[in-house]
């Protein structure tokens, strides 16, 4: 029995010496580089869309074609995010019970900076998001905090991201191996295959952008998140970033997450890192 | 007699004899099955990314499904392509539909029976 655990250790050990070994090699060939990943990122749909202007890629499936695009102007002159963004203005200047206002929670007066989210909180070791920012606001100052998924949050986030049109998205990356960790984590997540119909986020919207699901256009994923939070038709109104990978995951038959959980907040870092300099354009509206 | 029949092997075993030997009679309804499966948004699905003559509203991410005989004469092949095309081309969007158990078998061989048909 004591020879067969000294073998069972032995064996171990000769396992641990070899993975020692040879990981050395992988951690090199796989080394985060966040700012060459964003310049292959852009080169790869700017190369696909030789046509499409840059600034375009931000107005997901109607920069894909004219057509697309036609429809896309039409309805900007009604835009059906229109209610939306109203109540969030009211929102966002009325005070809470105790007279203080989201303005006392952000920079600037949280006018003209969701560019700038989410960020990556040294202290707390953590990629903190926009939706997350205004819910802590809202506790911190003893409200109820709102669902994420739509309704009050997606007002909200539509009037911030409105005083933001034409911001370019400045996601920074500090210099903490956990913010490194929490943006190769979201990359991960973005290229993981999973789910009954075994797609990764990146099936559809690196590799098929343009091309069609029965009638709906698949967005590009450069861009996607400047355009938060969106009027959508097929939800028949408003959605967060959110609601927004929730529902890509339970359409193709995967486990969805819990809104703002770790991994959702770290893609949510990768996705928005890699559409750096590029402007935002929310809220915006969706077939 | 009874207790032998409630073996659920057993009856497969006589379902599949049955089936064997009605399989000419039935080809017909296997097709018009297949299709049935193949437009069905919550199984084949296939026009979300294939154009299929008789299907409303295709998608364009696969190549278009016609003169299926002579692109695969066997239709094994077919039947490898529909249960996990990952296998072939492990960058495929197409979902694995019998590896993931999205379809059945019998349910994979009504849409190859479909597919031949196209």
């Amino acid at each position: 029995m004591k020879a067969r655990i000294h073998l069972l250790l032995g064996s171990l050990g000769a396992a641990l010496v070899a993975f020692a070994l040879a990981s050395p090699r992988v951690i090199a060939a796989d080394k985060v580089d966040p700012v060459a990943d964003a310049k292959a990122f852009q080169n790869f749909f700017f190369q696909k869309f030789p046509n499409v202007k840059h600034e375009d890629f931000v107005n997901g499936p109607y920069s894909m074609n004219e057509d697309m695009k036609r429809q896309w102007q039409e309805k900007e002159e009604f835009p059906p995010y229109e209610f939306a963004l109203e109540a969030g203005k009211e929102m966002f200047s009325t005070p809470f019970k105790n007279g203080k206002t989201y303005a006392d929670c952000f920079p600037n007066g949280g006018i003209g900076i969701r560019q700038n989210y989410p960020y990556f909180d040294s202290g707390e070791g953590k990629v903190i998001t926009l939706e997350l920012a205004l819910n802590r606001c809202r506790e911190a100052n003893g409200e109820a905090p709102y669902s994420y998924i739509k309704d009050e949050m997606a007002s909200l986030t539509a009037y911030m991201a409105y005083t933001s049109r034409g911001k370019l998205m400045d996601i920074k990356i500090p210099d903490d191996p956990r913010a490194l960790a929490a943006y190769e984590n979201g990359k991960r997540y973005f290229y993981t295959r999973r789910g009954q119909m075994n797609f990764s986020c990146a099936s559809c919207h690196v590799q098929s952008p343009g091309e069609r699901i029965r009638a709906e256009t698949l967005a590009p994923a450069l861009g996607i998140l400047n355009a938060m939070p969106i009027y959508r038709s097929e939800w028949g109104g408003m959605g967060t970033t959110s609601r927004r990978f929730v529902t890509c995951n339970s359409q193709t038959r995967a486990v969805p997450l819990e809104p703002q959980s770790d991994e959702y907040r770290d893609v949510e870092y990768f996705l928005s890192y890699v559409a750096n300099g590029l402007p935002i354009s929310g809220p915006g509206a969706r077939p | 007699m009874t207790a032998f029949l409630r073996k659920p092997a057993l009856l497969a075993a006589l379902a599949l004899l049955a089936g064997a030997a009605i399989a000419p009679a039935g080809a017909q309804s296997t097709v018009a099955e297949g299709q049935k499966l193949a437009f069905d948004r919550g199984k084949g699905n296939c026009l979300t990314c294939h154009v299929i003559k008789g299907g409303d509203l295709p998608g364009t991410i696969g190549p278009e499904l016609k003169d299926i005989k002579a692109k695969y004469p066997d239709r094994n092949e077919l039947t490898a392509i529909i249960f996990d095309e990952t296998k072939r081309n492990p960058q495929t969007m197409m979902p694995p539909f019998g590896r993931n158990r999205i379809l059945t078998e019998q349910e994979i061989d009504a849409i190859v029976d479909f597919l031949q048909t196209l």
